[in-house]
C-alpha cells in the first residue's frame, strides 16, 4: 500500500529524519498561506501515487506566495497518469549541492531486506546500477539479529563517503531501516536525500509502501497519518472483474482464491502456491503468452470458490482457455482444485478438455486429482514437468487454437 | 447443478435415526448432512462436491450404512 509523499515524510519525521519546512495544501489559497509562512522560495509538488510528476508538470517552483498560488492552481487541476492529486505539498526550496539515494526493500532471492545506498541520487537507481555499479552499495539485513546502525554506515561508506558526511548520513539511513523493519514496509526510500549548499542533509522526496497484509497491525499509525480504512491505494481503482474476484475470495473462509488482477490477454490463469503465481505469470509471458489475469489460489479453497473463480475468469471477454498451475502443493489439495476448475468450466458451458490448456498441480491428493482430470480428458502433468515447461505447453496450445 | 464428483448414500434406517442424523451433521466438516424439522437426515446435494473424503461419516455410522462414492472412479 503506497503512501503519498507527504505521508511518507511524516512517517520519516517521526523517526528523526530531517525535513524541509512545509505541509500539504488542498487549495491554491492554502498553498499561498503556507508559502507566506515559509517565506522565500518554495517548491510545490503534486501529491499523486504515481511517478513522472516532474515531466508531467506536477512539480513547480515559486518565489512569492502569489506565484505559489498560481502554481498550486495549475497542479491541483493537473491529472497525472489518470490520477487527480490528493493535494499539493508546499515546501521550502533548498539549494542542493549533491543528491544521494537510500532505500530499503526486499530481496526476493535472498529472502532478506536489502539496504541500497548510492551517491548518485535523484535519478533512476536501476540505471545507475547498470551504468555506474561502483556507485551503488547493497547491504543485506538480518531478520533475526537486531539491526545495528553499523550496517547503514557500511552501505554509505561502500560508495566512498567518508568523514563528516559519513557520520551525518549514517543516522538518517539507519532510521530509514528502522522505519522499514518496524512498520512491515515493502519499500522505504529517500530519493533524493540531498546535501544542501550550506552542508545540511535533508529528505527531499520519500516513498513508502506498506505490506497490505500489515494494515490491521499498523491501524493506529495509519489513523494518525490520516489514511482511511477505505483507501486501497492501488495503482488504479479496481475493475469490476477484480471486485468480483475479491467477492469470490470473501465468500468463504476456506483458503484463497482471489487477489485477481485484470490484464488484456486471452489466456486465463488459475495459479498460485507461495510465489508460484508470480513465477507462472512471468513464465507465460516469457513464452509469448498473453495472460488475461493474475490471481492467487492456495490454502485449500473450497470447490465452490475454485469453481466461481474459474467461472469469473472464463466470463472475461476474449478468454479462450485457462491454465491451472501451481508449484508442488502440500496445503492445497489437487483433487479439490481439479473439481473446482472442471465444475467451473462445465457451469460456464465449456468442455473442460478444450478449455483447460494445462493442469499442472502436483502434491497432496494428486492421485485423486489426476483421476478426475483423466475422466474429463484434461491434459495434466505431475512434478516431473517444471512450471516453466507447463507454461510453455499452455502457450503452445493457445497458439495452436 | 447435480454433484459431479461425489455421491453419498445413507441407508434408510440411519436416515430415520434422529440421534445418528445429529451425529452425522456434527461430524461432517463440509455440511453434507442436515436434519429435517422432524430430525430425519437429509443429504445436502449442493454440498456433495465439497466432500473432503475424510470418512468421519463412515466411522460415525454402523458399518456399511453410509457410503461415500467417488463418481470419477466409475
Ligand atoms: S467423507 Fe467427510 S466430508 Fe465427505 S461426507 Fe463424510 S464426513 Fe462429510
Amino acid at each position: 500500500m503506497r503512501f503519498y509523499e507527504y505521508e511518507a515524510k511524516a512517517l520519516f519525521a517521526r523517526h528523526g529524519a530531517p525535513l524541509l519546512r512545509g505541509r500539504l495544501a488542498h487549495t491554491a489559497a492554502e498553498a499561498k498561506t503556507i508559502a507566506a509562512e515559509i517565506g522565500g522560495a518554495v517548491v510545490l509538488k503534486s501529491q499523486v501515487l504515481t511517478g513522472g510528476r516532474m515531466k508531467a508538470g506536477g512539480v513547480k517552483f515559486a518565489d512569492t506566495p502569489e506565484q505559489a498560488e498560481t502554481a498550486a492552481t495549475a497542479i491541483l487541476e493537473l491529472e497525472i497518469n489518470g490520477q487527480k492529486p490528493r493535494g499539493v505539498l508546499v515546501e521550502q526550496r533548498a539549494g542542493v549541492a549533491q543528491e544521494y539515494f537510500a532505500a530499503v526493500t526486499w530481496d526476493g532471492r535472498r529472502k532478506l531486506p536489502v539496504l541500497v545506498f548510492s551517491d548518485m541520487g535523484g535519478i533512476d537507481i536501476e540505471e545507475v546500477a547498470e551504468t555506474h555499479p561502483e556507485h551503488v552499495a547493497q547491504v543485506h539485513l538480518s531478520t533475526l539479529v537486531p539491526f545495528s546502525p553499523f550496517k547503514a554506515k557500511e552501505a554509505v561508506a561502500a560508495v566512498g563517503v567518508t568523514g563528516d558526511d559519513l557520520t551525518r548520513l549514517t543516522p538518517i539511513v539507519a532510521s530509514l531501516v528502522e522505519v522499514f523493519l518496524r512498520y512491515d514496509l515493502t519499500l522505504a526510500e529517500i530519493n533524493p536525500l540531498g546535501k544542501t549548499t550550506d552542508g545540511r542533509f535533508l529528505v527531499l522526496d520519500g516513498h513508502v509502501d506498506l505490506e497490505a497484509e500489515a494494515r490491521d497491525k499498523h491501524a493506529k499509525l495509519l489513523t494518525e497519518l490520516g489514511i482511511g480504512k477505505e483507501e486501497t491505494r492501488q495503482a488504479r481503482p479496481p475493475t469490476r472483474f477484480e471486485i468480483r474476484g475479491a467477492e469470490v475470495d470473501a465468500s468463504d473462509h476456506r483458503g484463497v482464491a482471489g487477489n485477481v488482477v485484470e490484464f488484456d490477454g486471452d489466456l486465463g490463469l488459475v495459479i498460485g502456491a507461495g510465489g508460484g503465481s508470480l513465477t507462472l505469470f512471468d513464465a507465460i509471458r516469457k513464452h509469448g503468452g498473453r495472460p488475461a489475469n493474475y490471481c492467487e489460489i492456495g490454502g485449500n479453497p473450497s470447490v465452490k470458490k475454485a469453481c466461481e473463480l474459474t467461472k469469473l475468469i472464463l466470463s472475461k471477454p476474449g478468454v479462450k482457455k485457462i491454465a491451472v498451475m501451481m508449484n508442488v502443493v502440500s496445503n492445497t489439495r489437487v483433487d479439490i482444485v481439479a473439481r473446482g476448475v472442471i465444475k467451473g468450466c462445465v457451469e460456464s458451458g465449456r468442455d473442460p478438455a478444450d478449455t483447460i490448456a494445462i493442469f499442472r498441480i502436483p502434491g497432496a491428493w494428486e492421485d485423486d486429482g489426476f483421476k478426475i482430470l483423466g475422466k474429463y480428458r484434461v491434459e495434466y502433468c505431475d512434478r516431473t514437468v517444471s512450471m516453466f515447461e507447463a507454461a510453455r505447453r499452455a502457450v503452445a496450445k493457445m497458439q495452436a487454437a | 447443478m447435480n454433484a459431479m464428483f461425489i455421491d453419498v448414500q445413507v441407508d434408510a434406517a440411519v436416515a430415520a435415526d434422529t440421534a445418528l442424523a445429529k451425529k452425522l451433521t456434527e461430524v461432517c466438516p463440509v455440511n453434507i448432512f442436515a436434519q429435517e424439522k422432524d430430525g430425519r437426515l437429509r443429504v445436502v446435494e449442493e454440498n456433495l462436491d465439497e466432500c473432503v473424503l475424510c470418512e468421519l461419516c463412515i466411522q460415525a455410522a454402523p458399518a456399511g450404512s453410509v457410503r461415500v462414492i467417488k463418481l470419477y472412479e466409475q
